[in-house]
C-alpha cells in the first residue's frame, strides 16, 4: 500500500516503529501533489525544499533517540489565511500576494511545536468570502470528484488536498461553514471547533466573532490527533476559551452509550437535495442501528440564519478590511498614473471654484480608493460594501443590532434543543457540489447554499461534517453533527462511531494525471 | 429600503473604494437583492431580546501587566509599499 493511501494515524505508526521515515512520507506526498495539483489547484504554494528539511530533521533527532512532537514527520497543509512568519501569506488576494507576515499564528507555531511538516499554503475565496474557492485571485481549485465542479470554500484548497490525498491533514477556517461544506463537497471530514477552542492570533481576520480554525481530515481519529496540537488556550488572543482541552486522539475511539440525537425535520424536506436527503436518512438509520435514540428537535429561528449572518459578517469584513490601506503592507497603486489621473480630472473641471474641486478625491483618499478597487476582487467589494451601508449613519439600529438581536434567538434555540439531546444531525449543505461558474453572476444564489451551516457559527458552537454517501452523479454528501460549546470530544466520538459502521470515507476519488 | 445607485455611490466612499461605472450598476442591483433578503429579520419582533455580539461572553480578560518586547521597527516596516528608514510614506495630505 502507498504511504498516501495510510490515514494520519496509521502513518504516525509507521514513523514511530521506523517502518517510515518522515522523508519517505514527505516525498511521497510531494510527488503526488507535482503529479495531480496542476489539474486540481489545491495548493498555492509547496514548500518542497523547506518540508524536506523539516522532515530531515525529525529523522534525524527521532535516530539520535531525542523526544518527538506529536506530529512527529506528518505532512499538514495550512490554509493561506494563517501567517507562516516569512513566508508569502496571500488570503486568495491580489492584495497581499507579496505579503510575508513578521510572526507565526498561534496555530502554526504550535504545528510547528509539534513537528508537523508544513508541506504548503492552500487555495481559498479571497480573505476567506465565499462558497466555491471561484473567489481566488490567484487560481482555480478544481474539486477531485468532478474536475467541472466547485470543491466548495472557502477552504476549498484544503478539502481538496486531503480528498485527493496531496495532505493526510489540514487546517481551514470556518465563518459560516467554510471547513464543513467544502469538506462535505469533496468527502473529508471537516470540523469547526468552539468559537474560542482554538486560539485566532495570527489568522487574518475576515468577522472576528465567528471566525473559528479547525482540522481536515480523512477521518475522526485524523481530526481528533489534529485537534489536540492546534487547540487550548492561548494569551495572544483575549476571546481564546481558557478551560481544558480533552486528550480527544484517546477519547475518539471511545463510543458514546445512550447517544440521543435531535432530528430537525424541516430541514431533511424544505429545498433540500433528493439524493443528498437520503444519504442523510440512511445516515441517521447508522445511528439508530448503533443504539442511538432520535429525538424531533426544533430551531424556529434557524431560518433567519442566514439574513443574520449576512449582516453581521459583512459589517465585521468591512472593518476589518479596512487595513488594507496600500499604506501599511500589502498591493498599492501605481502612486504616478494615479496622481496624472487625479491632475485629468482636476483640469477637466474647468474651474478655479474651490467648492467644486473639493469634491474630488485628495490625493490620499484616492490612493486608498484606487488601491483598494485594484486590490480587492468582487466579493470582497460586494462585502465591503455592504457592511458599510448596514453600519453606516442611520442604519446601524435596523441593520446591525436587529441581527445581534436575532443571533441571541438563534442561540437560544441551540440551549433549548441541547437540554434535550447530546448532537443535532442533519445534512451540512442542501445540495451537492455545482459546476464552476454556475453560481458567480448570482451571490444570494450561493449565500443560500450556507443555510444549514451558518448558525453553529453565529451560536459559536461546535460542529462538524463527516461523508455519508454520494449521489447519482457520483458526487459526495455530507453528514452534520453539532453539538454545545466545547464538545468537540462528543462530536469526533460520534463520528468515528459512524465511521467504523461505514466506509464513505475510505472512497477515493479517480485522479487523472496532471498534463 | 429601496437603494439606489447614488446610495451606492455614497457607500462607495465611505468604505474608500472606487467602482468603476459597471460595477456601481452590478453592485446597485446586487446590494438592492440582498438587503431586501435581509430585511427579512423585521418579520421577528426583538423587543426585549438582548443583543449577542459574541458566542462566548467572556468579560474583562486581563493579563499581567509585565512589559514585553513589540515588533521591531524593521519588521514593522518590511512589507511597507512605500516607505523610508522609519516611516511609511503617503501622497502628501495637505497641498503641495
Amino acid at each position: 500500500m502507498a504511504l498516501t493511501e495510510l490515514t494520519a494515524t496509521e502513518l504516525l505508526a509507521e514513523l514511530r516503529q521506523g517502518s517510515a521515515t518522515a522523508v519517505d512520507v514527505t516525498s511521497a506526498y510531494l510527488d503526488r501533489i507535482q503529479r495531480f495539483d496542476a489539474r486540481l489547484g489545491a495548493f498555492l504554494r509547496v514548500n518542497r525544499d523547506d518540508a524536506l528539511a523539516q522532515a530531515e530533521s525529525v529523522d534525524r533527532r527521532r535516530s539520535a533517540g531525542q523526544s518527538i512532537g506529536p506530529l512527529g514527520g506528518l505532512p499538514v497543509a495550512i490554509k493561506d489565511v494563517l501567517c507562516t512568519k516569512d513566508e508569502p501569506t496571500t488570503c486568495g488576494s491580489r492584495m497581499l500576494q507579496d505579503f510575508r507576515p513578521p510572526y507565526d499564528a498561534t496555530v502554526v507555531a504550535r504545528l510547528k511545536q509539534a513537528d508537523a511538516v508544513l508541506i504548503g499554503k492552500t487555495n481559498l475565496d479571497e480573505f476567506a468570502m465565499g462558497s466555491t474557492t471561484e473567489n481566488s485571485a490567484l487560481g482555480t481549485t478544481r474539486n477531485p470528484w468532478d474536475t467541472d465542479c466547485v470543491p466548495g470554500g472557502s477552504s476549498g484548497g484544503a478539502a481538496c488536498c486531503v480528498a485527493a490525498d496531496l495532505a493526510p491533514l489540514s487546517i481551514g477556517t470556518d465563518t459560516g461553514g467554510s471547513i464543513r461544506q467544502p469538506a462535505a463537497f469533496c468527502g473529508v471530514l471537516g470540523l469547526k471547533p468552539t468559537y474560542g477552542r482554538v486560539s485566532r492570533y495570527g489568522l487574518v481576520a475576515f468577522a472576528s466573532s465567528l471566525d473559528q480554525i479547525g482540522p481536515l481530515a480523512r477521518n475522526a481519529a485524523d481530526a481528533a490527533l489534529l485537534l489536540e496540537v492546534i487547540a487550548g488556550h492561548d494569551e495572544r488572543d483575549s476571546t481564546s476559551a481558557n478551560v481544558p482541552i480533552s486528550n480527544y486522539a484517546t477519547t475518539v475511539r471511545e463510543p458514546l452509550a445512550g447517544l440521543r440525537l435531535g432530528v430537525v425535520q424541516d430541514h431533511l424536506v424544505e429545498g433540500v437535495d433528493q439524493d443528498v436527503a437520503t444519504a442523510v436518512r440512511a445516515a441517521i438509520d447508522v445511528y439508530r442501528s448503533l443504539g442511538a435514540t432520535l429525538v424531533d428537535v426544533s430551531l424556529p429561528h434557524a431560518r433567519y440564519g442566514i439574513a443574520t449572518y449576512y449582516i453581521i459578517a459583512p459589517c465585521e469584513a468591512s472593518s476589518n478590511l479596512a487595513r488594507y490601506d496600500g499604506v501599511h503592507y500589502g498591493y498599492r497603486t501605481d502612486e504616478q498614473a494615479m496622481q496624472a489621473e487625479l491632475q485629468a480630472e482636476r483640469k477637466a473641471q474647468a474651474t478655479d471654484d474651490d467648492a467644486v474641486l473639493d469634491q474630488l478625491d485628495s490625493p490620499l483618499v484616492r490612493m486608498y480608493r484606487q488601491t483598494r478597487a485594484e486590490g480587492f476582487g468582487l466579493e470582497a467589494k460586494r462585502r465591503i460594501m455592504l457592511g458599510t451601508f448596514a453600519l453606516s449613519q442611520g442604519y446601524y439600529d435596523a441593520y446591525y443590532l436587529k441581527a445581534l438581536k436575532v443571533r441571541r434567538l438563534i442561540r437560544s434555540d441551540y440551549d433549548q434543543a441541547f437540554a434535550n439531546v447530546d448532537l443535532i444531525i442533519g445534512p451540512v449543505t442542501p445540495t451537492p457540489a455545482y459546476k464552476i461558474g454556475d453560481k458567480v453572476n448570482d451571490p444570494l444564489a450561493m449565500y443560500l447554499g450556507d443555510l444549514f451551516t451558518v448558525s453553529a457559527n453565529l451560536a459559536g458552537i461546535a460542529a462538524l461534517s463527516v461523508p455519508c454517501g454520494f449521489t447519482a452523479n457520483g458526487l459526495p454528501a455530507g453528514l452534520h453533527l453539532q453539538a454545545p460549546p466545547l464538545h468537540e470530544d462528543k462530536l469526533l466520538r460520534a463520528a468515528h462511531m459512524f465511521q467504523q459502521a461505514t466506509d464513505w470515507h475510505k472512497q477515493r476519488p479517480e485522479l487523472d494525471e496532471s498534463e | 429600503m429601496a437603494l439606489s445607485r447614488h446610495d451606492v455611490e455614497h457607500v462607495s466612499l465611505l468604505a474608500r473604494l472606487r467602482l468603476s461605472e459597471d460595477e456601481l450598476e452590478t453592485m446597485t442591483a446586487q446590494l438592492a437583492d440582498i438587503v431586501k433578503y435581509i430585511e427579512q429579520l423585521d418579520q421577528l419582533d426583538t423587543t426585549d431580546v438582548e443583543p449577542m455580539a459574541h458566542a462566548v461572553e467572556f468579560s474583562n480578560v486581563l493579563v499581567d501587566d509585565v512589559p514585553q518586547d513589540s515588533l521591531p521597527r524593521e519588521a514593522a516596516l518590511m512589507n511597507a509599499p512605500k516607505r523610508d528608514d522609519e516611516c511609511y510614506r503617503v501622497p502628501a495630505v495637505l497641498g503641495d
